[in-house]
């Protein structure tokens, strides 16, 4: 019971974060081998704007400033000429509206961060910063720079991948063939076991594994089961912890 | 090196909306007051995130999947080493896929 209490406590604790350097290099130094996938499927995407007619310049500009994948294959996928331009824009917000979520869940991270921290280091989270981050803070790692320096070593291999794969063709077709689709589940599966709290953590994820997967199945091509599932879980949790 | 100007706008409008979707979450829960059950629905969301961005994948890759996840996690669990439980779970796929011919 105590021990329940202390690791309440140690995740609600956000007085404690810091933000230095060294929690730059830490993050970089994390995810050195998730940003090694993160290459691999940006050269996929810069094959595919190739094709979709765009100039390196251009790939290189959507993958800075955008810099969130499903949403950029999404948009390729709509890319056709005269350019739609609002429904593209829409289809991204739609697609990284999970974000919402994300960043909701990050607050004990960066609440106690000054507003300019917070706000920039919010750019770089993505879907693997984020779930790295969340690793470190279950660890009781309290560096808020961290998710800085994950993001930008994921920001380095995405966009230096996209103009290669534009410039080089099509080297990679297929990086499932490689076994590397399951890359990003492998490392979600690896984050998620630090993410275990014992019993109380097995009703929300069972509710969310099967909402996901009945929205998955419900609503094909979209991203919606991401946040129906993590929604649904997480109620069933704060209303299950009552005792 | 060109960049159409038309693609730069939608480019343009991409990056603004995926910027809002980013800190829009943070901005609002670091706002309002939450109430106690709120605050442990987050603390139940990094977790339930997760589960649900890898139950559908998990779902519909059929056996290989189902035994390189099983891999991942008992790699990651004993080694607590991300990049090895990684490469298992990678290698195991493609093993699978490649030398024994599964789907």
């Amino acid at each position: 019971m105590s021990e329940k209490i202390i690791e309440d406590k140690l995740t609600e604790d956000s007085s404690s974060v810091t933000f230095t350097f060294a929690g730059v290099l830490e993050g970089v130094r994390q995810t050195l081998s998730v940003a090694l996938s993160v290459f691999i499927y940006g050269l996929v995407l810069g094959v595919l704007a190739g094709q979709a007619g765009l100039s390196p310049l251009e790939v290189f500009l959507m993958s800075a400033l955008v810099f969130a994948g499903s949403s950029q294959f999404a948009a390729l996928g709509l890319w056709v000429a005269p350019l739609p331009i609002l429904t593209i824009i829409l289809t991204t917000l739609v697609v990284n509206l999970r974000h919402l979520l994300m960043g909701a869940a990050v607050r004990p991270w960066m609440g106690g961060l000054k507003s300019w921290q917070a706000y920039s280091s919010l750019f770089f989270l993505s879907d693997e910063s984020w779930a790295l981050t969340m690793g470190q803070f279950a660890k009781g790692k309290r560096n808020g720079a961290f998710l800085i320096g994950s993001g930008l070593a994921l920001f380095v291999a995405w966009t230096s991948a996209g103009v290669v794969g534009r410039t080089l063709g099509s080297a990679v077709q297929d990086p499932a063939k490689w076994g590397l689709d399951f890359a990003f589940t492998a490392v979600f599966l690896f984050l998620l076991t630090g993410m275990w709290k014992g019993k109380r953590s097995l009703l929300p994820w069972i509710v969310a594994a099967a909402v996901a997967v009945a929205a998955a199945y419900a609503m094909p091509g979209t991203k919606w089961y991401i946040i129906l599932g993590a929604l649904a879980g997480s109620v069933v949790g704060a209303w299950g912890d009552d005792g | 090196m060109t960049v159409n100007f038309e693609v730069f706008l939608t480019i343009l409008g991409m990056a603004l909306v995926t910027y809002a979707t980013r800190i829009g979450g943070f901005w609002l829960v670091n706002r309002i007051k939450l109430s106690a059950r709120v605050e442990r629905g987050l603390q139940y969301l990094p977790g339930t995130v997760l589960v649900s961005l890898i139950a559908p994948e998990i779902g519909k890759g059929g056996l290989t999947t189902a035994l390189a996840s099983v891999a991942t996690v008992l790699t990651g669990w004993r080694t607590k080493n991300l990049l090895v439980a990684m490469l298992v779970g990678v290698g195991l796929v493609y093993f699978l896929r490649s030398i024994v011919g599964m789907g």
